[in-house]
């Protein structure tokens, strides 16, 4: 390869242009701040941990819709033993229906967009 | 591609927030039990080895009765209605005998079939072409009870089925379905521009213990639905006492409508 | 190698600047498509596939048709086509992404195209299809590469690409077949459901492609001083002659097992596109220019006399090229919807918003090949 040099330094910009908001938030110190999320309306415990549905509800909520869309299961029982129904709009939303000022303002934050409202509607208290 | 991201905002942006966000974390409101939120399905759903409907043509003289199964129909589904015909969206629509059944070439029809109007809906196939074209899995046959399930999820919107089905039974999202609407039914989702749909056999409502939505509004037991493995149920005995037809038998795809004469 | 696209003369520039132009235009046409949705285009609930997929179709022949170029080569040793097979191969490279982008651009979620292979379904023909292009475009791209980086070396190809370009001969029949398979194993489409769908693609494929590289070539003697020897054009007319003529034979078997048999729903659709049906005749026109096309040029590329003139010869490769496109990138995927299922008839007319999109398509790939060319063009010239 006659021109390497050419490539790699292409690849250095690139890499950094791609990594830049991450060196501009560690540099701005935006990123330890944390938006204030509102407490859920109803009850005192989400369908499964804290830490856990933080990091990890959307593949629970995959998991939740193939259960449901697939293999046509919609009952979901909680380790302590609650069940829930596998939805999106009618089982989070209905304890979140602050969804404005939970869901979407960590969403917005992480400028995440779920497209799932292309098709699910949500509620109208929630709104 | 959303693995990767996702995994790439772990790294940045959530560490830190996981981190810091346990000072304020949530706490815990008032004492409202958990199994309060979302309705709890049924837990004792419709179910059967086959499900089939059968349509009583005699009783679908009354265009009034079929416009109703489909109103119902698409009520509960949020199946838009567009101005132009180009973009329709049908789970369920009223078809003249002779274009519902236009392979039997049909030269003289008894005056009150001229008058028939015949419900069309997904066939539900026991040998399923669109299931079989299909390029992600969304879309395939129940193996529980032969319903032919759609997955809006991963559907591509290449549409394969819809070539590939006979019946005309599936529609394409020419564009966004929302503002045509007339009410929406928040616990069924709509669609979004891009997707193919179809009727489903109200597959939700079973699963509540509710029989079809077409069902129920048809008058005069108009459509009558079952297990047609179970020879004692109700689509059995009709098909028993009266002489039925499906469209297109001779396409090898085994439609699991039947219509009685 | 690709830094020699870089350099050119205004021509050279003139023609990119137009494509880099008629891109653009397609682009922003696509946003609107994307935002907006599949309503922008001509289709409708019967006519479901329309102008993007019938040129995805058209496309993938004209990818296969490299090999017409690589087989007497490599394996007829034919020493005349020795110059231009690398033109086959990057017309195939070309090709095979203006198909993947018409596929993109007529599906309803492209961003959910991924799932082919994420939830990858071996019972679906358009899984296979997918498969066998991308491993087409990929085997063209590394033989057209090597080919050529060897021969500005001036060193022979290397041994490992031998097998490949082997393995490129039934691969590009492949292609094809598993096209043509997507069509004729739909037993809701009689028109298309036709054992003798994958041949006649075949033959309109092998003689489509050669006469573009045909005109392509004689393009590039104009503008680049390429000098292409008259041999290899015949001998490349008379594969694209052999090839209609079986093409133009298999059209007639179709012809004749519809209208002898007189079966209701496979004559129905013939006779939307030669006659009309209820009335509705927009394609009729267009199918009696492409069946006299083909006739006029039969006649000119069999008569040896008119075949060996230059002149004669382009003439009737561009004729031959419109016929076969008018066949298979308009008429052929739409008939199959009209009549739709119930025997009603519903046309399909691209709108123009369709036909700035497949403009800019066509230009995207045109662009390629321009491209590649230029660099093959002047690795021979250096070397020459
Ligand atoms: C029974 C009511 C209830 C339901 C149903 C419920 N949640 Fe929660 N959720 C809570 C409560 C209460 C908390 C806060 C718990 C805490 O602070 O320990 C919480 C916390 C969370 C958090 C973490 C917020 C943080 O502090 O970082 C997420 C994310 C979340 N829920 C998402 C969901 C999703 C997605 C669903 C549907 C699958 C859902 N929840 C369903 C009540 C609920
Ligand atoms: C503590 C912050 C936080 C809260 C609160 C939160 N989310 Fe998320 N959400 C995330 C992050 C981070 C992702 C990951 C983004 C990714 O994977 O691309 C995500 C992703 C998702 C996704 C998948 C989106 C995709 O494109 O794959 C869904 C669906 C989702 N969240 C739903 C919810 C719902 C519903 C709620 C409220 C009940 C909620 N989230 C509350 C942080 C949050
Ligand atoms: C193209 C439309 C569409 C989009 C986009 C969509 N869904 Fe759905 N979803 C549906 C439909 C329709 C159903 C109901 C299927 C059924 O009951 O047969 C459903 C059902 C579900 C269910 C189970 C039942 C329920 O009431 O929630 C879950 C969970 C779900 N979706 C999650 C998601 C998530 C998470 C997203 C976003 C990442 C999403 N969906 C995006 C159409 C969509």
């Amino acid at each position: 390869m006659y021109d390497a040099g050419k490539v790699i330094v292409g690849l250095v910009i690139f890499l950094a242009l791609l990594t830049f908001p991450t060196w501009y938030n560690v540099a701005t110190g935006k990123a330890t701040y944390v938006p204030e999320l509102e407490k859920a309306v109803k009850g005192d415990q989400c369908v499964a941990d804290t830490e856990y549905m933080r990091a990890e509800h959307m593949d629970l909520l995959n998991e939740w819709r193939d259960k449901v869309v697939r293999d046509g299961e919609r009952i979901h029982t909680a380790p302590d033993g609650t069940k829930y129904n596998m939805s999106l709009t009618m089982t989070c939303l209905d304890c979140h229906s602050n969804k404005a000022n939970f869901c979407d303002k960590c969403h917005d934050y992480l400028s995440v967009d779920p497209y799932c409202y292309d098709c699910h509607i949500i509620p109208e208290v929630t709104k | 591609m959303a693995v990767d991201r996702r995994k790439f905002l772990r790294l940045t942006g959530l560490a830190a927030l996981g981190v810091a966000a346990k000072p304020i974390g949530i706490l815990a409101q008032e004492d409202i039990p958990a199994e309060i939120s979302g309705k709890l399905p049924q837990e004792n759903p419709l179910t059967a080895k086959r499900w089939a409907m059968v349509v009583d043509l005699e009783k679908c003289r009354d265009h009034e009765n079929i416009k109703d199964c489909a109103a119902a129909c698409h009520r509960v589904h949020n199946v838009p209605e567009f101005d132009n015909p180009k973009d329709e969206i049908k789970w369920m629509w009223e078809e003249d005998f002779r274009h519902a059944f236009h392979e039997q070439e049909i030269e003289h029809l008894p005056e009150k079939f001229e008058y028939t109007k015949v419900p069309l809906l997904c066939n539900h196939c026991d040998n399923p072409p669109c299931v079989r074209v299909c390029p992600t899995g969304s879309t395939w046959k129940r193996e529980s009870d032969g319903i032919v399930m759609m997955d809006w999820h991963r559907c591509i919107g290449c549409r394969y089925c819809i070539a590939a089905c006979p019946y005309g039974s599936r529609s394409f999202n020419w564009r966004d379905p929302r503002p045509f609407i007339k009410e929406t039914t928040p616990e069924f989702p709509t669609r979004m521009r891009g997707v193919v749909e179809k009727c489903t056999f109200c597959e939700e409502r079973l699963a509540q213990g509710q029989i079809p939505a077409c069902v129920e509004a048809a008058k005069n037991d108009a459509i009558a639905f079952g297990d047609l493995e179970d020879p004692n149920s109700k689509v059995r005995e009709l098909l028993r006492e009266r002489y039925s037809i499906r469209r297109k038998p001779g396409l090898g795809t085994h439609p699991e409508v039947y219509y009685l004469l | 190698m690709i830094e020699k696209a870089l350099s050119g003369d205004k021509r050279y520039w003139s023609w990119v600047g137009f494509l880099a132009f008629a891109i653009g235009v397609g682009t922003l046409a696509w946003f609107r498509q994307y935002e907006l949705g599949l309503t922008i285009t001509g289709l409708s609930r019967d006519v479901t596939w329309g102008f993007y997929i019938a040129q995805f179709t058209f496309m993938v022949g004209v990818a296969a048709s490299a090999v017409m170029l690589v087989l007497p080569y490599y394996l007829h040793d034919n020493k005349s086509f020795g110059k231009i097979t690398i033109l086959g191969e990057f017309v195939a490279v070309g090709s095979c992404i203006v198909c993947m982008l018409f596929i993109f651009v007529d599906m309803g979620m492209p961003f959910r195209t991924p799932n082919v292979f994420i939830y990858a379904s071996p019972n679906s023909v358009m899984f296979w299809d997918t498969v066998v292009l991308f491993g087409y475009l990929v085997l063209n791209v590394i033989i057209g590469w090597t080919v050529l980086g060897a021969e500005r070396k001036q060193l022979p190809p290397p041994k490992w690409v031998k097998p490949l370009i082997i393995l490129s001969i039934p691969w590009a029949i492949s292609i094809h077949t598993v096209t043509a398979f997507l069509y004729s194993g739909l037993a809701a489409r009689p028109f298309w459901m036709t054992a003798v769908l994958a041949p006649r693609f075949l033959a309109s494929a092998f003689s489509a492609g050669p006469a573009l590289i045909i005109i392509l070539c004689l393009i590039l003697r104009k503008v680049a001083s390429f000098d292409v020897s008259k041999e290899a054009l015949q001998k490349l007319a008379v594969i694209m002659t052999y090839a209609m003529c079986i093409n133009v034979f298999l059209v007639l078997m179709e012809v004749f097992t519809a209208v002898y048999s007189s079966m209701p729903e496979h004559m129905a659709h013939f006779e939307y596109l030669f006659l009309g049906l209820d009335g509705k005749n927009a394609l009729a026109p267009f199918m009696w220019v492409s069946s006299i096309l083909a006739v006029v040029t039969l006649i000119l590329l069999l008569n040896p006399k008119t075949r060996r003139n230059e002149s004669i010869l382009a003439f009737a490769c561009v004729a031959l090229f419109v016929s076969l496109w008018i066949d298979k990138g308009m008429a052929m995927i739409v008939t199959g919807y009209i009549p739709n299922v119930m025997g009603v008839v519903h046309e399909y007319m691209p709108t123009l918003p369709e036909l700035l999109i497949t403009v800019g398509v066509y230009s995207i790939g045109a662009l390629i090949v321009t491209i590649l060319y230029k660099v093959a063009l002047t690795v021979k010239k250096n070397v020459a």
